[in-house]
């Protein structure tokens, strides 16, 4: 009895306390509002989620110290699991009572966390899953992730425009799901744009041959090479190509997208076109003020994840400012409604799906280093 | 386009056949499999990367570098891993290979260890000299990768059917006690035979390096089942067995993706094995079956 009345008295206090700090800010009038994070906080992943909250922190002080709105972040950890994001989004939809959710990490965290947070209508946005279906799931559920399905594409669409290829060979890893489903989507592509597909040639993880191969793309003279491989395979492919007198450009998926072709292939790699939501060099002053600040308090350079994570979380406060009030439906909405926001990743909109509108960075190796492509 | 993959198929083969004979070697001496074999060449190759690209050294002393430690590496193995359970009564026959297997995990995470899980560039610049013939470009190296496979294929019958040395090996092969008996040092010929074996591994490991210029911690592995392979297939123990089944290897799979579907690459040149093997049990060069030799 005694301790429910000391309940009541703590609870009290702070309801005056955050009365009296309401009063006391009551000049802006904030929008308050109390804002999930499930990321990946422990285990295998943890660097992913370390870069994705770091990037949501650094957006919400900028936020806060604008006074326009006020956010109290909730962070849960996921863990990478399904079962662990489940219960993440149910506590924070059930007890810490948020009016929107930013993630989880993984594509099938999000299969499992966005049907939930959809059924009991709190806007969730994931800003790492690229996985298909993932907007699918309900209209209370958004990305600002690109995936590899329109990477490719912008790659292969500024490369056939500027070096009129007509004739592609098509060169991918057949046992590695990732580098298969880009092989797809190359395939696609080349089809959509009516290319002559001269030849398909696999090759597995860990070889360390591919003449055999090379040496038939070359006997059939392609405009380009259209090469789904990650970075340790796809760096050799591109050395022994130029040593056979393989020239002609190559355009790569998601899996080449790492100085380490560079590290691996030395000046091989020049003229490498691969596309990706997040350019750290880029001259835009918001790029480069979000590195410098980014820099300052992690002591590192952002990577893809922070900077898709840094968007979300503007994306979601502009909405909040658009919808006026820290209320679930009408922030949907205007979530629903974004469009041409600019963010360090470029101009962003949501498509009628609530999936990601935007131009990716298309880059090109040249003296050694990732250049945008023009 | 033929020329160039024929070419491509002969130096991949030459590179088998090497692989394959350090395993026929130590096959024929002490009839177990040195599962180790790929990981040393694996280390052949990494020493000799460090001393081309690393330390700027010319290719000859790379060569030397890699012949002497895998060669050590072999001196290691034999007095540590199978000495011991050849001298111990009972010890079953299998239990050299699974020691051997043991040495081999050690080695590739020791590589990992060392160098890293990525490829590393093998930088010489005798990898970039070639010549045209017609409308073909030759590399120098695939000449050299030729002749060195030919040289120790030749070298090594003469040396085990002429001189005396082969011949108190082959004794040894025979059978151990009897020559034990006769007088023949038998642990210092198995011992040589493991070293011998292990110093071509390091050869064959130059020789990727400088053919791929790419080599990683994995390569061993790779590399060491299609050697296995190619001994089943080209006879247990045969010396022109394993340069024969090297080449066919080596071709068949270069020509299955000029031909027929790159995806089919490894299936195919398999398929090949087994078909012949069901034609020949014993293998190409198979002498007569075990129950006679033994």
């Amino acid at each position: 009895m005694k301790r429910t009345v000391r309940l009541f008295a703590v609870v009290a206090c702070a309801l005056f306390a955050f009365m009296f700090m309401g009063a006391e800010k009551a000049k802006g009038e904030p929008i308050r509002a109390k804002i999930g994070v499930i990321s990946i906080i422990t285990g295998q992943g943890a660097a992913y989620g370390e870069a994705i909250t770091n990037g949501i922190k650094l957006a919400r002080d900028e936020v806060n110290a604008k006074g326009e709105v006020f956010v109290d972040l909730k962070i849960e950890d996921s863990s990478g699991k399904q079962e662990q994001a489940l219960a993440a989004v149910q506590k924070l939809i059930n007890s810490e009572k948020v009016v929107a959710i930013i993630g989880p990490t993984l594509s099938n965290e999000m299969m499992a966390a966005g049907p939930e947070a959809n059924a009991s209508g709190v806007p969730i946005m994931g800003t790492s899953t690229t996985a298909k279906g993932i907007t699918q799931i309900g209209k209370f559920v958004f990305r600002n992730s690109l995936p590899e399905s329109q990477a490719i594409p912008a790659a292969v669409g500024q490369a056939v425009k500027k070096y009129n290829i007509k004739k592609v060979a098509l060169l991918y890893g057949n046992d590695d799901a990732f580098t298969k489903s880009g092989f797809d989507t190359m395939k696609e592509v080349s089809e959509k744009l009516k290319l002559n597909i001269v030849t398909i040639q696999e090759f597995q993880k860990g070889q360390a041959d591919y003449k055999a191969q090379l040496t038939k793309i070359t006997s059939l003279k392609p405009d380009a090479v259209f090469c789904s491989a990650l970075y340790n395979e796809g760096g050799v492919i591109l050395a022994q190509a130029r040593k056979m007198g393989l020239k002609v450009p190559f355009v790569g998926g998601n899996g080449f997208n790492s100085p380490k072709v560079i590290e691996i292939a030395k000046e091989a790699a020049e003229g490498l076109i691969v596309a990706t939501p997040w350019f750290g060099e880029k001259s835009d002053p918001q790029v480069k003020a979000f590195v410098a600040k980014y820099e300052k308090a992690y002591g590192k350079k952002p990577d893809q994840f922070a900077a898709q994570a840094y968007d979300a979380f503007y994306i979601m406060t502009n909405a909040l400012k658009a919808a006026g009030t820290a209320d679930r439906a009408k922030l949907r909405d205007s979530l629903a409604a974004t469009k041409n926001f600019q963010g360090v990743l470029g101009k962003f909109s949501f498509d009628a799906e609530r999936d990601v509108v935007m131009t990716p960075n298309v880059l090109i190796v040249k003296d050694g280093k990732f250049t945008i492509f023009n | 386009m033929f020329l160039e993959q024929l070419i491509n198929g002969i130096t991949l083969g030459s590179i088998y056949a090497i692989v394959a004979l350090g395993y026929t070697l130590v096959f024929g001496v002490l009839d177990i499999i040195n599962m180790a074999h790929g990981e040393i060449f694996m280390f052949g190759a990494f020493v000799s990367l460090l001393i081309v690209s690393k330390a700027g050294a010319p290719l000859p002393v790379a060569f030397l570098g890699a012949i002497v430690v895998t060669a050590a590496m072999g001196l290691l193995l034999e007095r540590f891993a199978l000495r011991p359970l050849r001298t111990r009564p009972g010890a079953s026959h299998l239990a050299s290979l699974i020691s051997t297997i043991g040495v081999s995990i050690l080695l590739e995470n020791v590589a990992h260890k060392i160098f890293g899980s990525g490829n590393h560039l093998f930088e010489t610049p005798f990898a970039e000299i070639s010549f045209t013939i017609g409308p073909v470009t030759v590399y120098l190296v695939q000449v050299v990768i030729l002749l060195i496979s030919l040289f120790l294929m030749v070298g090594l019958s003469l040396w085990l059917s002429r001189t005396r040395a082969g011949k108190a090996l082959r004794a040894t092969a025979e059978n151990l006690e009897t020559a034990g008996l006769l007088g023949v040092d038998t642990n210092r010929m198995i011992t040589a035979t493991v070293v011998i074996a292990s110093a071509m591994g390091g050869v064959a490991g130059v020789l990727v390096g400088m053919a791929f210029n790419y080599i990683n911690n994995q390569i061993g592995l790779s590399m060491g089942l299609k050697g296995l392979a190619i001994i089943i297939f080209g006879g247990m123990g045969s010396v022109y067995g394993a340069m024969a089944g090297g080449l066919i290897l080596g071709l068949s799979e270069t020509f299955v993706v000029a031909y027929g579907s790159s995806g089919y690459r490894d299936a195919i040149a398999f398929v090949a094995i087994i078909v012949i093997l069901l034609i020949r049990p014993q293998g190409l060069f198979g002498q007569a079956p075990a129950e006679a030799r033994r």
